[in-house]
């Protein structure tokens, strides 16, 4: 064999070797955390730490609820702003806007999506929070005395803050999957609601939201996803008050990832400390895995099999 | 409709609005090009070399592994991976998990390999876990660049009796180049702007960097540390980090839309 | 007459997956003739042409059975060196594909991957095989430009000068002219008929004049079958085969009743 064809194998090995290391990368990862976590939960057991509210790491009690609550109740207000704005946004651009509209409009996106999340952090502490504290909160939580606005604190470091900020944070991606999925819906199918004499509205609410509909599924999937991970414009804004079970908007809360980041001064000096907090990550992995796992695999399914016509 | 459009991107504004006003009274020459003295949390005076240049050589080192790993594999899965090979799928879904996986895991993992190997806190911990990071972003970005390239290209080069290495590197590659600094540029800004993946590993530092096996200071940690801080001066000096960082992503960005056209239209011919 | 084949087909089936391209094809090309490949579109006829420089295994879940000989040697077999193979045939693809590359380097990239770079030597293949392909004098000032931003009729001129500067001993293309202009169309004609002194030509083709004009000897395919083959003027002027009629007078080509 000559050398051309010799450096042609060694050069096809090793590009295989780093490809299968990719793959082993995120499994090595898993394992990694979980080999970590395993002595907290071979002490504690799994339903302990995932449903217990007592956090006292130096009486290693390691309840992850109020965590796991927090991370909900943040990622939960971020949703309810942002999926519908995100949908709206996308269909706007995608069916109503003028070519000269999407230009502009698209690299907006682009750089909402590459702002540095301690920027959004900074934008949240300045802008948002006052916001809360000083005109929302008080208007709420005097007019509907009761879940979920009723609240004691008055810092405006809280939940709805983090929710806020966290929907801006996301919708960039919402948005950029929604409007490629809608894109891939074929012509035809407006074509043929509009012959039928539809308006663009019923086109597009009845045809085309009707096919893209598992994509934009997919869409608040991975949304969902980098919701629950992002990590550090929430611990600015959300408050983060240990020992605290969220129950308004308005009450502080201290998401998983927050946690993680607060307590890495302090990880190693408590027995099995660390390993709650390798447990948590671990968590963060499995979830936000799985989201994406299945928001991709919708996405996939749909770039190979396009939309079935019917 | 058009309401939400006009809301999305009024934000923007406002963003940018807000973090300029703040931080640009703060911003001087002297914030830019003198390192913190009289301790961090408290020094009053000096600036914030320390993280810019800490930033840059992290996110240049971090940029430059994962490119390492990044173009061969994408070149692997194009030129010597059919198109629907079932490796090709495994690689490109895993690469896809990789990217959804959040920073701080990334951290926390970086944190474990650290504890792994005895390595403390340094630029090398923070630039081997920031690499990790933006590796997926970056492989899949030239993966899309590369799916451009009609495979007619190949074929070419096939039928003058190269190989595939030659088809990859000589010709492939070449036609993607501007695709490749798109990714690359999209990569570093990612790397560049995050700070949950350097919190454990890279630590924090008033000096400029100087080794890699020692703690180096960030942009984004060093805007909130600063921040944390009761003290104005220093909160100022956030202010400062902060433009500086979101001046610094903004070109970024600027530049990977321009090479992104440029790629563009050089493939359509 | 009948000299040596150049290039011998036996019972070659190709798969594409599930669907059969091309089914028991046993055919003979002649050394140093111009052979057309004709037929409707989708028959398998760049099947045929890319089996024949093993392009075709480049593509998802094909496979092939039976045995290419190529100078006698079958070129499926395990010994085979598939890039010296391939540096024995150029290939003419429908659009034409420069490499991203300026002028000069395309032509010169066979060359540097072959036989190593003298540089004068290379200087003086890359001319004289531009010149071959009749594009000399419109690109000798600016050989060093990119390759992209000539005209379509120059680019498909450059990769036949780049095609012949590896030395094949063969010409294959696959419908060159079909994305030409005619004045573009007519000058790579001309020259594929001045080149068959030296070289075998296989053009695959969906244009019946275009085969009239320049062949030597016909294959016609249909369905992935082997329907007829022969010299050009008995071909054209006695077909054997029904459908061949059919095909040649323009008619749609009629299956018989089960």
């Amino acid at each position: 064999m000559d050398i051309r064809n010799l450096k042609d194998r060694i050069a096809s090995r090793v590009m295989c070797t780093l490809c299968m290391a990719v793959v082993g990368l995120a499994f090595l990862m898993a394992f990694g955390l979980f080999l970590k976590a395993r002595p907290v939960l071979s002490l504690r057991g799994i339903f302990n730490v995932l449903f217990s509210v007592t956090w006292h790491p130096t009486q290693g009690h390691f309840g992850l609820a109020s965590f796991i609550m927090g991370t909900l109740w943040v990622t939960g207000i971020a949703m309810l702003f942002a999926v519908p704005l995100s949908i709206c946004t996308a269909v706007y651009i995608s069916e109503y806007a003028h070519r000269r509209t999407r230009t502009l409009i698209r690299p907006v996106i682009d750089v909402l999506a590459g702002v540095s999340p301690v920027i959004y952090g900074v934008w949240g502490v300045i802008a948002i929070v006052p916001i809360v504290r000083d005109r929302l909160m008080p208007f709420l939580s005097s007019r509907f005395p009761f879940f979920p606005f009723a609240s004691d604190n008055y810092t405006g470091y809280s939940a709805l803050s983090a929710g806020i900020v966290l929907a801006v944070m996301i919708s960039p991606v919402i948005i950029s999957v929604t409007e490629s999925v809608i894109r891939e819906v074929p012509l035809g199918v407006r074509e043929a609601s509009l012959a039928l004499g539809a308006t663009k509205w019923q086109t597009v609410k009845h045809a085309v939201l009707k096919k893209a509909w598992p994509g934009i599924i997919a869409a608040v999937m991975l949304g969902l996803a980098r919701a629950f991970g992002e990590t550090i414009a929430v611990l600015m804004v959300a408050g983060c008050a240990l020992g605290f079970v969220t129950k308004s908007i308005f009450d502080p809360a201290y998401p998983l990832p927050a946690l993680i980041a607060n307590t890495y001064g302090e990880m190693m000096s408590v027995p099995l400390y660390d390993a709650a907090i390798m447990l948590a990550a671990f968590i963060l992995l499995a979830v936000t895995a799985a989201f994406n796992m299945v928001g991709w695999r919708i996405l996939l399914r749909i770039e190979k099999e396009g939309f079935s016509d019917g | 409709m058009s309401l939400s459009a006009f809301v999305t991107v009024a934000v923007l504004f406002w963003l940018l609005v807000t973090v300029f006003a703040k931080g640009l009274p703060a911003l001087n020459l002297d914030m830019l090009t003198k390192t913190p003295r009289g301790g961090y949390y408290i020094g009053k005076e000096g600036g914030i070399l320390n993280a810019i240049l800490g930033s840059l050589s992290l996110g240049v080192g971090a940029t430059a592994l994962a490119l390492l790993v990044s173009l061969p594999v994408v070149l692997y899965l194009h030129v010597y991976l059919k198109k629907l090979s079932k490796r090709a799928f495994i690689v490109r879904f895993f690469l896809d998990v990789l990217w959804g996986i959040p920073s701080i895991v990334y951290g926390a993992f970086g944190f474990t390999l650290m504890a792994f190997f005895g390595v403390r806190a340094s630029l090398l911990a923070g630039t081997i876990t920031v690499a990790f990071l933006i590796m997926p972003i970056m492989t899949r970005s030239m993966d899309e660049a590369f799916k451009m390239i009609p495979f007619e290209l190949q074929e070419a080069c096939f039928a003058l009796g190269s190989t595939r290495l030659e088809t990859a590197v000589r010709v492939v590659l070449r036609q993607a180049r501007a695709g490749i600094v798109t990714a690359v540029l999209i990569a570093f800004g990612r790397g560049i702007g995050d700070a949950a993946s350097v919190l454990f590993t890279a630590g924090f530092t008033d000096s400029l960097p100087y080794s890699l096996f020692k703690p180096v200071a960030t942009l984004p940690l060093a805007i909130f540390f600063q921040l944390g801080t009761p003290f104005p001066e220093v909160q100022q000096r956030g202010y400062a980090s902060a433009v500086v960082l979101t001046v610094i992503i903004l070109a970024i960005s600027i530049a990977a839309r321009v090479f992104s056209k440029k790629y563009l239209k050089h493939i359509e011919r | 007459m009948e000299n040596k084949p150049h290039i011998s087909v036996r019972n070659l089936n190709v798969w594409y997956g599930e669907h059969k391209a091309l089914n028991d094809i046993t055919i003979d090309i002649p050394d140093k003739k111009f052979t057309a490949i004709i037929g409707p579109s989708g028959c398998g006829k760049t099947t045929l042409l890319k089996s024949f420089n093993r392009l075709m295994e480049l593509q998802d879940g094909v496979r092939t059975t039976g045995e290419v000989l190529v100078d006698g040697e079958d070129i499926y077999g395990p010994k085979v060196e598939v890039t010296h193979l391939r540096r024995k045939m150029g290939l003419l693809f429908q659009r034409p594909q420069v490499l991203p590359t300026s002028i000069y380097e395309n032509v010169a990239y066979g060359l540097r991957i072959h036989s190593g770079t003298d540089r004068k030597l290379i200087y003086t293949t890359v001319q004289r095989y531009l010149k071959e392909a009749a594009l000399w004098d419109e690109v000798k000032d600016r050989l060093y430009e990119p390759a992209a931003k000539l005209s379509l009729g120059q680019q498909q001129r450059l990769c036949l000068a780049r095609g012949l500067a590896v030395e094949p001993n063969i010409i294959l293309g696959d419908e060159p002219t079909s994305a030409l202009d005619p004045i573009s169309a007519e000058r790579i004609e001309r020259k594929l008929l001045q080149l068959k002194d030296k070289y075998t030509i296989v053009l695959v083709t969906h244009i019946l004049r275009q085969a009239r004009r320049l062949a030597d000897h016909v294959i016609f395919l249909y369905m992935g079958n082997l329907v007829e083959s022969g010299p050009a003027k008995d071909f054209f002027e006695n077909p054997r085969d029904r459908k061949t009629r059919a095909y040649i007078n323009g008619e749609f080509i009629e299956e018989p009743a089960a």
